[in-house]
C-alpha cells in the first residue's frame, strides 16, 4: 500500500475556556485509506475534525492536511478536502444538475470541466430520468450517493464523511460503501467520523475517542483482537463505559 | 386478547404529484406481554403504522386494535393505557429534568411518587442532573428521560419509535436493558429500529420494506429460513475482491459486510472459487462458511431495492 | 384542575425562561407608546412658523411676541401677500402659518371681536392638531388677559385651516392604536406559536396520546398570554396617564371590559392561526403579514379609513382592531358611555365567537 501521509495531527489541542474539548490528539492517516474517527456524543470528534477541516482554530499542537497547515493554510486545505455531513449536504430545492453546477462552482471547476463530471456522474449513478428533478424528491439513499459523488466531484485528497449513512435500507448502504471503496482505491482519503460501530467494520483504521482523547487507534481486526471482543460494538462498549462525559 | 392487532391496514399520504403509500395492507398481531420489533430503514412505514396505533392517524383503510380497543372509535380509552415515545424525544427542551417528569406524570393524573418504583430504575441515572434543563442533556440521557416520561403512568403498551437512532452504543446497550426489565414487568413492548443488529433482541420482529412486512417471525427462525449456505471471503485488497466476486459466475450475492464480504453461490463449487480468486491475484483468500445475521435475511427478502442503481456497478 | 395549573406553569417556565420573547412581551408596548407619544411632544418644540400680518397693530405685536417667546415656536419668515402662504408651505420648512385680519385691533376695540386664522401642515395630522392647539391657547390667554383689564367682552376668533388633509383623521394620540396593535400582536401571534411550537417539537403528539383533553390544552396555552395581556394593558394606560398626560375621560371599567373582549378576540385568532399552520415560522408570518399588516393599513391607526378606495373601506370592516381602536377612542378620549358603543362590542362578540368556532372545528384531535 502506497504510505504517503495526507492527515498528520501532533497533539492538537482544542480548548473553550477550562474545558478541553480535544486534548493532544496525535495520529495519521495514509492515502487511499478509509480512517475511521469513532466515539460517543460529546467526545469530541466534532470539535477534532472542524480543526482539521480549518474552520477551527486549534489552541495548540500541529496538523497539515493534504500537505497544508491548519492554522495558516486553511483557504488551501479546504481546496483540496471534500466534506459531506448527514445533517446538510445538498440543496433539497435545487435539481440534481443544479446542484452538481453550484458545488462544482463552489470548488473553482471551469464550467466544461463541471459539464464533463455532470454527466459522467449522472451516468454513473443512472440518474438520466432524475437529472431534472428536485433533490428533495428523491430518496434518502440516493440522495446520500449523489451527495457523496459531488463531495469528491473536484477531486479532493480527502474526503470528510459525517455520520453518512443513517437510516437507508441496507443494500443501499452496502452500494454507499461500494462508492467509499471505489474512491479509496482511486486514492481519494476517506475520513468517516460515525457512532455506528458496524460502520466502522468497514474502515481500514478506527480511532476510538472518549473525553476528548484518543483511547485506541489500529485496524477494526486488531482492536477486536487487543480488547478480546467479538465486534467493533464490544471493543467501543469497553473503552466507553469509563467516560465521564456526554453519554 | 391480543396486545396489537392489525388488519389489512393501509395509509397513503398524497404529496403534489403522486400519492405515496406509506403502509400497503399490512396485518400483524402482538401477543400480552412480547417485546416486538418493527425493523426497516426511514420510509418503511414504521412510524405511520406506530401513529395509527396510538390513534394518532386514521389509516384508509383496515381496522386495527389496541387491547380490544378500536383505534377509532375507541381512541380515548386507548389513550389512557398506552405510552409513546416518538421518533424524535418530544422533551420541553427548556424545563428541567424533573420538571418534564413531573408535567407528564400530571397530564396523566398521576404523580412521580405514585409510579416511582416503575422508573426508579431508569431514573436514579438522571437524577443528579434534575434541575438541568432537558435541551441540555446528551443523547442518551435525553433518551432515557423520554422513556421515563412515556413510562410514568404506568402503561399497559409502550410504543417506541426509534428509540435508539442517534444514541450511541453504549446508550443503545443500556436502554435494552432497560426494555427486557420493562418486559418483565410485564409491559407490552412495540419498539421500531433500522438497526439489524437490535433484531435479535427482540421476542420476534417484523422486518418492514416500502410499507409492506416481508416477514414477521422469531429471530431464530427468521435466520433459520435463510435457507443457503452463507460464506464470508477476506483478502488484501477487498475492493477488487468485491469486484472480483460480484463477477464470478455462480455469485448469487455478494455484499460487503465490515471486514469481509459475504456471499451466496448458487453453485457451491469452492474449489472453483478459490482457483478464481488465485487468478485474480488475491493470494490470501479467506473463504468461510458462516451464520446469516437478520441484516443477510433482510438484504435477501428485499426483492428489488428502492434505487435505480444496478446491483453490480459499473466502476 | 391540578392538569390545569400544572399546564399552566410550564407554560409560564416557557415564557419566563426565554429572555428574549420576555423582553419583546413586556417591553414592546413601553417602547411604542413611549416613541409614539413622545416624539410628537418633542416634534412641537421650536417648531418654524410663517406670519402674514395684515394689521401690524400693537394687538397683533402682542400676539406675535406672545407665540414667539413660547418654546414652541421660532418664526421663520413674515409674509406679505396671501399668495406667499402656498408657496411658504411648500418649501416644507414652515408648519404653521398665521394670518392676521386687516384692522385687527381696530376691529377688536370697536366691535369687540377680531380674527386670525391657523393654518396648519396637516400631512401629520397628530402634529398639526398639537400645534394649533397651541396657538389657540397662546391667542386665548392673551384674550383672557384683556378681557380681564378691561371687564370687555373681547373676542378673538381663531380660524384653523388644515392643508393636505382636512379631515384630520388619527388626529388623536396613538394610544388606541398602539394598544390594538400590541394586544393583537401578543395575544394571536404568540399563542399561535406556542402551540404551533409543540406541534413542531413533536411534544403534541405525546399531548395528544394523553387523557388530556385537547380543549385543556388550548386553554392552558391561552391562559399565561391572557395574563401577559393585561399586564400590557395596565402598563400602556399606567403609561399614557402620567407620562403622556392623556386622561381616560370615561369608565376605566368599560374601557377594561371591552379590551378584554377585544383579548379574547385577538387570542381566538390566534388559535385559528395555529389550527392551520405547521410551523413556528409559518406561524409567524401569517401573524405579521396577516394581523399586522391589516391593523396598521386598515383599523384607521395610521391612515384614515374614510380616504380610502371603496374596496379597502369595505375590507376594514373584517379587521377587529378597528372596532377596538373606535371604542378606545370613543371611550378614552371622548368619554362615551356603552349606550353608543355597543354596536362595535357586538361586532368584536361575533367575530371573537366565529373565531373560537372555526377553531374548534379544525383543531385536530389526531396529527
Amino acid at each position: 500500500m502506497n504510505r504517503e501521509v495526507v492527515i498528520k495531527t501532533d497533539k492538537l489541542t482544542k480548548k473553550f475556556g477550562d474545558f478541553i474539548a480535544a486534548s493532544e490528539i496525535t495520529f495519521e492517516v495514509f492515502k487511499g485509506e478509509i480512517f475511521g474517527f469513532l466515539g460517543a456524543n460529546g467526545a469530541g470528534k466534532t470539535t477534532a475534525m472542524k480543526m482539521l477541516i480549518g474552520i477551527s482554530k486549534p489552541s495548540y499542537g500541529k496538523a497539515q492536511i493534504a500537505g497544508f497547515d491548519v492554522y495558516k493554510q486553511t483557504e488551501q486545505i479546504k481546496k483540496n478536502i471534500g466534506y459531506m455531513s448527514q445533517k446538510f449536504s445538498l440543496y433539497e430545492d435545487l435539481t440534481i444538475k443544479e446542484n452538481i453546477n453550484l458545488f462544482g462552482g463552489i470548488y473553482g471547476l471551469s464550467g466544461k470541466q463541471i459539464e464533463t463530471k455532470s454527466n459522467e456522474l449522472i451516468i454513473k449513478l443512472n440518474l438520466y430520468k432524475e437529472a431534472d428533478k428536485l433533490v428533495g424528491s428523491l430518496p434518502l439513499g440516493w440522495k446520500q450517493k449523489l451527495a457523496f459523488s459531488i463531495a469528491i466531484l473536484h477531486e479532493p485528497k480527502i474526503v470528510f464523511l459525517d455520520e453518512p449513512t443513517g437510516g437507508v435500507d441496507p443494500i443501499t448502504r452496502r452500494q454507499f460503501w461500494d462508492m467509499i471503496y471505489e474512491a479509496a482505491h482511486n486514492g481519494i482519503t476517506v475520513f468517516v467520523t460515525t457512532h455506528y460501530m458496524d460502520e466502522a467494520e468497514y474502515c481500514d483504521r478506527v480511532s476510538i475517542m472518549v473525553d476528548g482523547v484518543i483511547k485506541a487507534l489500529d485496524s477494526p481486526a486488531e482492536l477486536k483482537k487487543q480488547f478480546n471482543a467479538i465486534s467493533m460494538d464490544d471493543v467501543f462498549l469497553r473503552l466507553a463505559r469509563g467516560a465521564q462525559r456526554g453519554d | 386478547m391480543k396486545a396489537v392487532e392489525l388488519e389489512n391496514i393501509v395509509k397513503t399520504y398524497p404529496t403534489k404529484k403522486t400519492t405515496v403509500t406509506a403502509v400497503n395492507d399490512v396485518s400483524f398481531s402482538v401477543e400480552e406481554g412480547e417485546l416486538f420489533g418493527l425493523i426497516g430503514p426511514d420510509g418503511a412505514g414504521k412510524t405511520s403504522i406506530f401513529r395509527i396505533l396510538t390513534t394518532l392517524l386514521l389509516a384508509d383503510k383496515g381496522e386495527a386494535k389496541v387491547l380490544g380497543y378500536n383505534v377509532v372509535k375507541d381512541y380515548k380509552a386507548i389513550r389512557d393505557i398506552v405510552g409513546y415515545m416518538p421518533g424524535r424525544f418530544s422533551l420541553y427542551q427548556d424545563l428541567t429534568v424533573e420538571e418534564n417528569l413531573e408535567f407528564f406524570a400530571t397530564i396523566f393524573n398521576t404523580t412521580i411518587q405514585e409510579n416511582y418504583n416503575l422508573v426508579a430504575d431508569i431514573y436514579k441515572q438522571l437524577e443528579p442532573f434534575k434541575t438541568r434543563r432537558a435541551g441540555k442533556l446528551s443523547g442518551g440521557m435525553k433518551q432515557k428521560l423520554a422513556l421515563s416520561c412515556a413510562l410514568i403512568h404506568k402503561p399497559k403498551i409502550l410504543f417506541l419509535d426509534e428509540p435508539t437512532t442517534g444514541v450511541d452504543p453504549v446508550s443503545r446497550r443500556e436502554f435494552w436493558e432497560m426494555l427486557k426489565r420493562l418486559k418483565a414487568q410485564g409491559i407490552t413492548i412495540l419498539v421500531s429500529t433500522p438497526y439489524m443488529d437490535e433484531a435479535k433482541l427482540c421476542d420476534r420482529i417484523a422486518l418492514m420494506q416500502d410499507g409492506k412486512i416481508m416477514t414477521i417471525d422469531t429471530p431464530g427462525n427468521i435466520v433459520r429460513q435463510f435457507g443457503r449456505n452463507l460464506f464470508s471471503v477476506h483478502s488484501e485488497n477487498m475492493f477488487t475482491l468485491l469486484n472480483d466476486l460480484r463477477a464470478f459466475p455462480q455469485t448469487e450475492s455478494c455484499f460487503a459486510f465490515g471486514e469481509n464480504h459475504h456471499l451466496t453461490l448458487t453453485e457451491e463449487s469452492m474449489a472453483e472459487l478459490e482457483e478464481y480468486l488465485l487468478v485474480r491475484g488475491h493470494k490470501n483468500a479467506a473463504i468461510n462458511k458462516i451464520e446469516p445475521g437478520i441484516e443477510d435475511c433482510f438484504m435477501q427478502l428485499m426483492k428489488s431495492p428502492s434505487q435505480p442503481f444496478p446491483n453490480e456497478m459499473a466502476f | 384542575m391540578k392538569q390545569l395549573i400544572t399546564f399552566i406553569k410550564k407554560e409560564f417556565h416557557h415564557i419566563l425562561r426565554d429572555k428574549r420573547s420576555m423582553l419583546v412581551l413586556i417591553g414592546l408596548p413601553v417602547i411604542q407608546l413611549l416613541i409614539f407619544g413622545f416624539a410628537i411632544t418633542n416634534e412641537v418644540r421650536n417648531t418654524n412658523i410663517a406670519i402674514l400680518d395684515n394689521a401690524k397693530d400693537e394687538a397683533t405685536q402682542n400676539i406675535i411676541t406672545r407665540i414667539e417667546s413660547s418654546q414652541y415656536f421660532d418664526i421663520d419668515r413674515t409674509l406679505k401677500t396671501n399668495q406667499q402662504i402656498e408657496k411658504a408651505f411648500k418649501t416644507g420648512r414652515i408648519k404653521v402659518a398665521i394670518v392676521f385680519q386687516q384692522n385687527f385691533q381696530n376691529e377688536l376695540v370697536h366691535t369687540n371681536k377680531a380674527q386670525l386664522q391657523i393654518i396648519a401642515d396637516a400631512t401629520d395630522p397628530n402634529q398639526a392638531t398639537t400645534l394649533t392647539n397651541y396657538i389657540s391657547t397662546i391667542v386665548m390667554d392673551y384674550q383672557s388677559e384683556l378681557n380681564q383689564q378691561n371687564n370687555l367682552p373681547y373676542t378673538i376668533k381663531t380660524e384653523m385651516r388644515m392643508l393636505y388633509n382636512p379631515q384630520l383623521k388619527g388626529a388623536y394620540t396613538s394610544v388606541p392604536g398602539v394598544m390594538g396593535m400590541i394586544l393583537l400582536l401578543i395575544s394571536a401571534m404568540m399563542t399561535s406559536i406556542a402551540i404551533v411550537k409543540e406541534k413542531e417539537l413533536g411534544t403534541m403528539e405525546i399531548l395528544l396520546v394523553s387523557p388530556m383533553k385537547p380543549w385543556l390544552v388550548i386553554i392552558s396555552k391561552v391562559i399565561p398570554y391572557f395574563i401577559i395581556s393585561l399586564i400590557n394593558v395596565a402598563t400602556i394606560l399606567i403609561l399614557s396617564v402620567f407620562v403622556l398626560g392623556l386622561p381616560i375621560q370615561g369608565s376605566l371599567l368599560l374601557l377594561i371590559g371591552s379590551t378584554i373582549l377585544y383579548i379574547f378576540c385577538a387570542l381566538s385568532l390566534g388559535l385559528l392561526i395555529s389550527t392551520v399552520t405547521d410551523t413556528q415560522q409559518a406561524a409567524m408570518l401569517i401573524s405579521l403579514l396577516g394581523l399586522m399588516f391589516p391593523v396598521v393599513m386598515l383599523s384607521g391607526y395610521a391612515f384614515p379609513i374614510a380616504n380610502m378606495p371603496l374596496v379597502l373601506q369595505v375590507l376594514s370592516n373584517f379587521v377587529p382592531a378597528k372596532w377596538y381602536i373606535i371604542i378606545v377612542k370613543g371611550v378614552m378620549i371622548k368619554g362615551i358611555d356603552i349606550t353608543q358603543i355597543w354596536k362595535e362590542l357586538l361586532i368584536l362578540l361575533m367575530m371573537t365567537a366565529i373565531f373560537l368556532t372555526i377553531s374548534v372545528k379544525r383543531f385536530k384531535i389526531r396529527l
